[in-house]
C-alpha cells in the first residue's frame, strides 16, 4: 500500500512531505472557522486529515527506503543549525502515523456525537480548532528543533482546552475542568520551556541533533542536568505521567465525546514520544543521572500508576472515568518499558503505545455511542445495553479484553512484550506486578461488560438502538484491527522495533 | 491427503461445526446432524494422524508467526495424539448422549450450547497439537472462554456465580502464573518457546532456586490440573448441565490441564532437569495430598455430581504426580491415567445426568432401589466406579500400576501407600452408590415413579454403557497404547507389552 501511494504521488508531494503534513490542517483550519454550515466544515476536516494520513504513510515509506533511515527538511532552505529542521526517523515515522490514523478515524465517525452535543452555530469553528490541534500534535512530533516542538505543544494544548471546555454543552463540569487543565498544561509547557533555557544556555543551540552532538562532552555540567530535570517534569506532565495526572480524569470526562476519544488515543501518546525522544535520542540512556532517573523516577511512577490508577479505575462508577484512570495506569505499563533503558524494553513500551491507541479509541467510541443514543455514561445506565446495541458493544467487549490482555487481542501481544523484556532484565518482581495490574483491570472492565451483558436493562422502554453506521465503521475498523494485530502482531511490532532503534540513534536503526 | 492439510483440517473442521450448528440452529434434527456427521468426520481425520504418527512421522504445520519468534505452530507427538483421540472421540458419545439429555430435560438456548461445544473441541485440538508453549497457551484460554457460555449455561443466579468463579479462577491463574512461567522460560531457553523431546530447558545452567520457582508456576497456572489449592473452580462449574460435566470437566478441560503438566514436564524440563528440581518433590507432596484430601471430601458430599467432581479433583493428580516422578514408568502411568479416567468418569457422569433427567435426583441418599428400575445405568455406573478405583479387568488397573512402578523404581516411600489409601478412599465413596441402588438393604421405600413418563431417554442410557464398554476395552488395548505412547514417555516400557500383571 505504501509502495503504491509512493508511485503515485507526484514528485513534489515526495520532497515536501514533512512540511505539507502540518501545514496542509494548519493552514485549512481558519478557512473551516469561516465556512457557513458545520457539515461542510466536517467533509472538509475529514478531507484534511485524509490527506495528513497520505503524507504520513509517504514519510513513512521515505524513512524505511532512506539508506540511513531518517529523512530531514529543512524549513525555507535555512541551513540546520540556524534554521528549522524537520527530522523523521522510524520513530515519529510511527507517532505520525498513529496520529493521523486515529485523526481520520476519528473525523469520519466524529459528524453524529457533534450534531448532538455541539451547538449550531459552534460547530464549524470546533473543527477548525480540531485541525490547529491535529496539526500542534503532528508539528510535535515531526519537527527536529527543540524550540520549535515547544511551539507546536503550545499550539495543540491551547487548541485543547478550547475542545474540551466546549463540552460544557452538555455537562458545565466541562468548563471547571477545562481551566485545571490549562493551568495544570501552562505548567508542563513553561517547565519544558524552561529546561530547554538550560540546555541552550549550556550547548548554544536548538537543533536536537545538534544538541545530541554537543552533549557527551558536558556531560557533568549542572546546567544540562537541571534542564533534564525540567523537561522530564514538563513533558511527564504533558503525557499524564503519574503523580502528575490530575488534570486527565476530569478533562477526559467532562469534553465532547469525540474530543475524549481523539485526545486518549493521541495527545498523551506525542507527549511521551517528546519525552522519549529527549531521554534517548537527546540525551543518552548511559549518562549517569539519566540511568539514576530511569531507576530512582521513571521505573517507580510507571508502577505506582499501574497499581494505584487501575485500583481508582476500580472505585469508579462514570464509564468514562473508568477509561480515564486506565489511561494513566496504561501511560504507566508504557512509562515501565521505557525505563528499562533497553531497546527490547523501549520497543515494548512504543508497540503497547501503538494498542493503547487502538484499544482506548475503540473503547472511547463507543462510550461515545452510547452517549448519542442513551444519554449516560454511569454503569448503571450502560445495563442490558448487550441486548439492545449488540453491535456497538460486541466492539466495546473485544476491546475492553484486549485492554485487560487476554489472549488473541493486541493488549495481550504488547504485555507478553513487556514481560519478556522485564524478565531479559531479570526484574521478575516487575512482571508480578504488570500481572497483579491486569488483575485490576480484569476486575474494573468486567465491572462494566457484568452491566452491559448479564444485568436487565434499567429502563427497559429503551428500545433497540444501535449507534449510527457512521461511528459503527470506525469503531469496527479499531476493534477488528485489536484481533488482527493479536494474532499476527508483525507489523505494529516490526513498527515499534525499528522506532526503538531509530531512538537509540541512526547507527541502530536495522 | 498429507498430514498438513489433516493437521489443518482437524482446527479448522471444529469451526466449520460450529458455523454449520450455528447456520442450523432452526431446525434441531439438521443441526445435530452437522455435529455428528462433523465429529465422525473429525474422530476419522485424528485416526488418520494418529496412524502418520504411529508410523514414527512427527507432522508438522506452521501457520506463521505471531511475533518475531513466537509462531503459531502445531507438531505431532503421540501424547498429544492420545488427548485428542480421547477428546474427539467421547464428543461423539457425548454428542449422542447430549441430544437424549438436552431434549430430555427441555434445556433452552440448545444451539448456542452446541456452537460453544465445537468451539471448546477446537480448543482441546489446539492444545493436543502445538508444537510450543505459546500455542499452547493460547489454545488453553480458548478452551477457557469457550466453556464459560457452557458453565453459565442456565443463567439463573447459582449458574452465574458458578460461571464467575470459573473464569476468574482460570483466567486469573493462567495469566498471573502460567504466562509469567512462560515469559520466564521464553527468556531462560534464549528466545523460543518450542517442546523439545528431552527438554527445551535440558542444557541451560538454571540454578535450583529458578527451576524450582518456574515449576511452581507452571503446577499452580494450569489450574485446569486442579491441584489443590485451585481446585475449587471445578466443583463450581458443576451447576453446567450434565453433558458438559461429563465431557469437558472429566475429558477436555481437566485433561488439557494435565496434558500440559505432562508436556511441560516432558518437553520443557526434561527428566533430568525435573530430577534435580528440588520443587519437583513439593509438587509430588501437593498432588498427594490432593489425592486424599480430594477423596475424604468427596465422601461427604450427598449430591452425586458434587461428590463426582472432588473425585476428579483426586484422580487428576494421579497424572501430576506421574508426571513429577520425572521417569518413564511415572509418566506412562500418567498418560494412561488420561485414557483411563476419561472413559471412567465420563461413564459416571453419564449415568448422574441419566437419573437426574428419569427422575430429577441429585442426591446420592436418595437413590436406594433405584437400580431396579435403571438396571442398565447402574451396571454402567459399577463399571465406571471399578475402572476409577482402579480394578482389573478395567482400564484404571494400569495407571495405577505403572505409578506404583514408578514409584518404586524410584526409591519413593510414600507414592505407593498414598495409591493404595486412595484405592481404599474410592472404594469407599464410589461404590456404596451402586450396591445400595441394586441391592438395597431391606425395608427400603420403593423410589418414587420418574418424572418424565418413559424413563431415561434411550441415548443417556447407551451412551454410559459405550463408555463402560471402552473401560473395558482398555485393559486390554494398553499393549499397543503403551507401544505408541513409548517414543514420548521412553522406552523402558516393554514389559507391559510383553503381558506383564498389575
Amino acid at each position: 500500500m505504501i509502495e503504491a501511494l509512493m508511485n503515485a504521488a507526484p514528485a513534489w508531494a515526495l520532497t515536501h512531505a514533512a512540511p505539507l503534513l502540518v501545514m496542509v490542517p494548519l493552514f485549512l483550519a481558519p478557512l473551516l472557522a469561516l465556512m457557513p454550515s458545520g457539515r461542510i466544515a466536517w467533509l472538509m476536516a475529514v478531507i484534511t486529515t485524509g490527506i495528513s494520513f497520505c503524507f504520513a504513510l509517504i514519510l513513512l515509506g521515505l524513512v524505511q527506503t532512506s539508506p540511513i533511515g531518517v529523512v530531514s527538511y529543512e524549513v525555507g532552505r535555512w541551513p540546520v543549525p540556524l534554521g528549522i529542521e524537520l527530522r523523521v526517523d522510524a520513530l515519529n515515522a510511527m507517532i505520525l502515523l498513529v496520529v493521523t490514523t486515529i485523526g481520520l478515524l476519528a473525523t469520519v465517525f466524529s459528524w453524529p456525537t457533534v450534531v448532538a452535543e455541539i451547538n449550531k452555530d459552534k460547530r464549524a469553528l470546533f473543527y477548525s480548532a480540531f485541525l490547529v490541534c491535529f496539526a500542534g500534535l503532528n508539528g510535535v512530533a515531526i519537527t527536529g528543533d527543540a524550540f520549535n516542538l515547544f511551539v507546536f505543544l503550545e499550539i495543540s494544548s491551547i487548541s485543547t482546552y478550547v475542545l474540551v471546555a466546549l463540552g460544557a454543552g452538555r455537562d458545565r463540569r466541562a468548563l471547571p475542568a477545562a481551566f485545571n487543565y490549562l493551568i495544570m498544561g501552562t505548567i508542563g509547557a513553561s517547565f519544558y520551556i524552561i529546561g530547554i533555557g538550560f540546555l541552550y544556555a549550556a550547548t548554544g543551540t536548538l537543533n536536537m541533533h545538534d544538541i545530541a552532538t554537543r552533549l557527551p562532552e558536558l556531560a557533568g555540567h549542572r546546567s544540562v542536568q537541571a534542564g533534564f530535570a525540567f523537561i522530564l517534569v514538563g513533558l511527564g506532565l504533558k503525557a499524564a505521567m503519574w503523580p502528575l495526572h490530575q488534570w486527565l480524569p476530569n478533562a477526559y470526562s467532562y469534553s465532547p465525546s469525540f474530543v475524549t476519544m481523539f485526545l486518549s488515543a493521541t495527545a498523551t501518546k506525542v507527549a511521551l514520544y517528546a519525552l522519549i525522544r529527549f531521554l534517548f535520542t537527546i540525551f543518552r540512556p548511559d549518562y549517569a543521572f539519566e540511568i539514576s532517573a530511569f531507576s530512582a523516577v521513571l521505573m517507580p511512577l510507571g508502577l505506582a500508576a499501574m497499581v494505584v490508577c487501575s485500583f481508582q479505575a476500580v472505585f469508579q462508577n462514570d464509564v468514562r472515568r473508568i477509561l480515564a484512570y486506565s489511561s494513566v495506569a496504561q501511560v504507566g505499563y508504557m512509562i515501565l518499558g521505557v525505563s528499562i533503558g533497553t531497546t527490547a524494553g523501549l520497543s515494548a513500551g512504543l508497540f503497547h503505545l501503538l494498542n493503547h491507541a487502538m484499544m482506548k479509541g475503540a473503547l472511547f467510541m463507543a462510550v461515545a455511542g452510547v452517549v448519542l443514543t442513551y444519554q449516560g455514561t454511569t454503569i448503571r445506565d450502560f445495563a442490558g445495553l448487550g441486548r439492545s446495541a449488540p453491535w456497538t458493544m460486541t466492539a466495546f467487549a473485544i476491546a475492553a479484553l484486549s485492554l485487560i490482555g487476554v489472549p488473541l487481542t493486541a493488549g495481550f501481544q504488547s504485555k507478553l512484550q513487556l514481560g519478556f523484556a522485564l524478565f531479559d532484565q531479570g526484574m521478575w518482581w516487575a512482571v508480578a506486578l504488570v500481572v497483579f495490574s491486569s488483575f485490576l483491570a480484569v476486575i474494573y472492565m468486567g465491572r462494566v461488560l457484568e452491566a452491559v451483558f448479564f444485568q436487565p436493562p434499567a429502563n427497559p422502554r429503551k428500545a433497540r438502538k444501535e449507534a449510527p453506521i457512521l461511528m459503527l465503521v470506525p469503531l469496527w475498523i479499531l476493534a477488528l484491527a485489536n484481533i488482527y494485530f493479536g494474532i499476527a502482531a508483525d507489523l505494529p511490532l516490526g513498527l515499534a522495533r525499528d522506532a526503538a532503534a531509530a531512538a537509540f540513534g541512526v547507527e541502530a536503526f536495522r | 491427503m498429507s498430514p498438513e492439510t489433516l493437521i489443518a483440517a482437524a482446527l479448522v473442521l471444529p469451526l466449520l461445526i460450529a458455523a454449520g450448528i450455528a447456520v442450523m440452529g432452526w431446525s434441531p434434527n439438521l443441526r445435530e446432524g452437522v455435529t455428528f456427521i462433523g465429529g465422525g468426520l473429525l474422530f476419522l481425520i485424528i485416526v488418520l494422524l494418529t496412524m502418520h504418527v504411529a508410523g514414527g512421522e512427527r507432522p508438522e504445520l506452521n501457520l506463521g508467526e505471531a511475533a518475531p519468534g513466537l509462531s503459531l505452530a502445531f507438531k505431532l507427538e503421540p501424547l498429544g495424539m492420545l488427548f485428542a483421540l480421547v477428546a474427539s472421540g467421547l464428543w461423539i458419545v457425548n454428542s449422542f448422549y447430549s441430544v437424549g439429555y438436552m431434549r430430555g430435560n427441555r434445556e433452552r438456548n440448545q444451539t448456542r450450547f452446541y456452537i460453544c461445544f465445537a468451539l471448546a473441541i477446537f480448543g482441546a485440538m489446539g492444545v493436543a497439537m502445538s508444537a510450543n508453549l505459546f500455542t499452547l497457551f493460547i489454545f488453553y484460554e480458548v478452551l477457557t472462554l469457550s466453556t464459560y457460555p457452557l458453565v453459565a449455561h442456565k443463567g439463573d443466579a447459582a449458574a452465574k456465580r458458578g460461571g464467575r468463579i470459573y473464569l476468574l479462577t482460570l483466567m486469573g491463574t493462567s495469566i498471573g502464573f502460567l504466562l509469567p512461567a512462560v515469559m520466564w522460560t521464553w527468556v531462560l531457553a534464549g528466545h523460543s518457546l518450542d517442546f523439545v523431546p528431552g527438554g527445551l530447558l535440558a542444557g541451560v545452567d538454571i540454578s535450583p532456586v529458578v527451576a524450582s520457582a518456574l515449576l511452581i508456576l507452571f503446577a499452580f497456572g494450569v489450574a485446569k490440573a486442579a491441584l489443590m489449592p485451585v481446585h475449587f473452580w471445578l466443583p463450581n462449574a458443576m451447576v453446567a448441565p450434565t453433558p458438559v460435566s461429563a465431557l469437558l470437566h472429566a475429558v477436555a478441560v481437566v485433561k488439557a490441564g494435565v496434558f500440559t503438566i505432562l508436556k511441560i514436564s516432558i518437553f520443557i524440563f526434561g527428566a533430568d532437569l525435573l530430577e534435580a528440581t528440588p520443587a519437583r518433590e513439593f509438587i509430588l507432596w501437593v498432588a498427594c495430598f490432593t489425592m486424599l484430601v480430594g477423596s475424604l471430601v468427596a465422601m461427604t458430599k450427598d449430591n452425586l455430581k458434587a461428590r463426582l467432581a472432588y473425585s476428579t479433583i483426586a484422580q487428576l493428580s494421579y497424572v501430576v504426580a506421574g508426571a513429577m516422578l520425572a521417569d518413564p514408568a511415572g509418566w506412562m502411568g500418567g498418560s494412561l491415567q488420561i485414557a483411563a479416567h476419561a472413559a471412567g468418569k465420563m461413564t459416571l457422569f453419564m449415568c448422574a445426568g441419566a437419573i437426574y433427567v428419569a427422575t430429577g435426583l441429585t442426591n446420592i441418599s436418595d437413590m436406594k432401589g433405584l437400580g431396579r428400575k435403571m438396571p442398565l445405568v447402574f451396571i454402567a455406573f459399577l463399571i465406571g466406579s471399578l475402572s476409577i478405583i482402579g480394578l482389573p479387568p478395567f482400564g484404571g488397573a494400569w495407571p495405577k500400576y505403572e505409578l506404583m512402578q514408578g514409584a518404586i523404581d524410584h526409591n519413593n516411600t510414600y507414592l505407593s501407600f498414598v495409591l493404595i489409601g486412595s484405592s481404599l478412599l474410592n472404594i469407599a465413596y464410589l461404590l456404596p452408590i451402586p450396591f445400595l441402588a441394586l441391592l438395597p438393604p431391606p425395608g427400603t421405600k420403593e423410589p418414587k415413579p420418574f418424572k418424565r413418563p418413559d424413563g431415561a431417554p434411550m441415548p443417556t442410557v447407551v451412551a454410559p454403557l459405550i463408555t463402560a464398554a471402552l473401560c473395558i476395552i482398555l485393559f486390554f488395548a494398553v499393549g499397543p497404547i503403551s507401544k505408541f505412547l513409548s517414543p514420548t514417555v521412553g522406552d523402558r516400557v516393554d514389559y507391559i507389552a510383553d503381558g506383564g500383571q498389575p
